[in-house]
């Protein structure tokens, strides 16, 4: 019984979020919609015993994602109200879309092709299961070579992020450490032979 | 009642719908374009995690966790195009990025 009032209320939580995401006025407003939803939906991913998924949504994608995503939205100078335009000209063709949409998927998922959907609920795991433990099983074994791709994938995102914003501003003045370390005395110092005053 | 299969399959329905109607009523806000793809990417892992739970196979799991890693660099890489498109620009409106339009 707990568990359904749970989902209920998260379930309506993240809708209703998800709804103001896509119709907030300001960006800024909608990444925190966004922001909401994600952690509802990690709420519901914990119901459903996905422990390590659920704080790595939270982790990951609140704390980097959504973070970047405030950042640049900040960091832009958007003007809202161009932006805005044709909103309301484009909502009746957007509902439609996304109603009938709605619509056909509603139509697989309720219907009975999931025939494992025999109401037979599964059995909950011992407080002593680790849901960490098991997914570090499976990936660190069968799925390794799909988590090395992974990892080359995280990389080029990063190689590809800061080639992309980095800029050479040829006004800046910086130091160089190599040509500092190998400079030589004779570089810097010029000794200069006069004759004293006295000698005249 | 209990909450099955379905509870979790319907919404996962109505988050993916609910990003497809934001991609079109913003489709000038390439921000909100971005977060709606996002939106989608989340209905999909809800989909995986509840199939994964209801069958018991922890391999619904391990997709998500790569479908997270993707979407991570895909978000960097798409904000960083952004950033680079502003520079330039001094505007994300999708109606200003129209060199390529024949």
């Amino acid at each position: 019984m707990i568990e359904t009032v749970i989902f209920y209320v998260f379930a309506i939580a993240t809708v209703v979020s998800a709804c103001a995401v896509v119709t907030v006025k300001n960006p800024v407003h909608a990444v925190l919609f966004l922001v909401l939803t994600f952690f509802t939906s990690a709420i519901i991913w914990m119901t459903l015993e996905a422990e390590f998924l659920a704080i790595s949504l939270v982790l990951v994608y609140v704390g980097a994602v959504m973070v970047l995503f405030i950042f640049v939205v900040m960091m832009l100078d958007i003007n809202i109200a161009r932006m805005r335009e044709g909103f309301v000209r484009y909502l009746p063709l957007g509902l439609a879309v996304a109603f009938i949409m709605l619509l056909l998927m509603l139509n697989v998922v309720t219907s009975d092709v999931f025939v494992f959907d025999t109401g037979v609920e599964p059995v909950p795991k011992a407080a002593e299961y680790s849901n960490t433990k098991a997914l570090g099983g499976v990936l660190y074994t069968d799925y390794v070579f799909a988590f090395e791709i992974a990892a080359v994938i995280l990389l080029v995102a990063i190689i590809a992020a800061i080639s992309l914003t980095m800029r050479k501003r040829p006004q800046t003045k910086y130091q160089s450490p190599s040509a500092q370390i190998k400079v030589r005395k004779s570089d810097r110092l010029r000794v200069v032979k006069m004759p004293s005053s006295e000698e005249q | 009642m209990t909450v099955t299969l379905s509870h979790y399959l319907v919404l996962a329905a109505v988050l993916f719908s609910i990003s497809i109607a934001g991609i079109v009523i913003n489709r000038k806000n390439i921000i909100i374009l971005l977060m709606s793809i996002e939106l989608m990417l989340l209905s999909v892992n809800l989909n995986f995690i509840a199939f994964s739970h209801y069958l018991d196979d922890l391999a619904g799991q391990v997709f998500v966790f790569f479908i997270l890693t993707v979407a991570a660099a895909e978000a960097a890489i798409g904000l960083a195009i952004l950033v680079v498109l502003f520079r330039n620009k001094r505007s994300i409106n999708v109606e200003d990025i129209k060199e390529l339009k024949w």
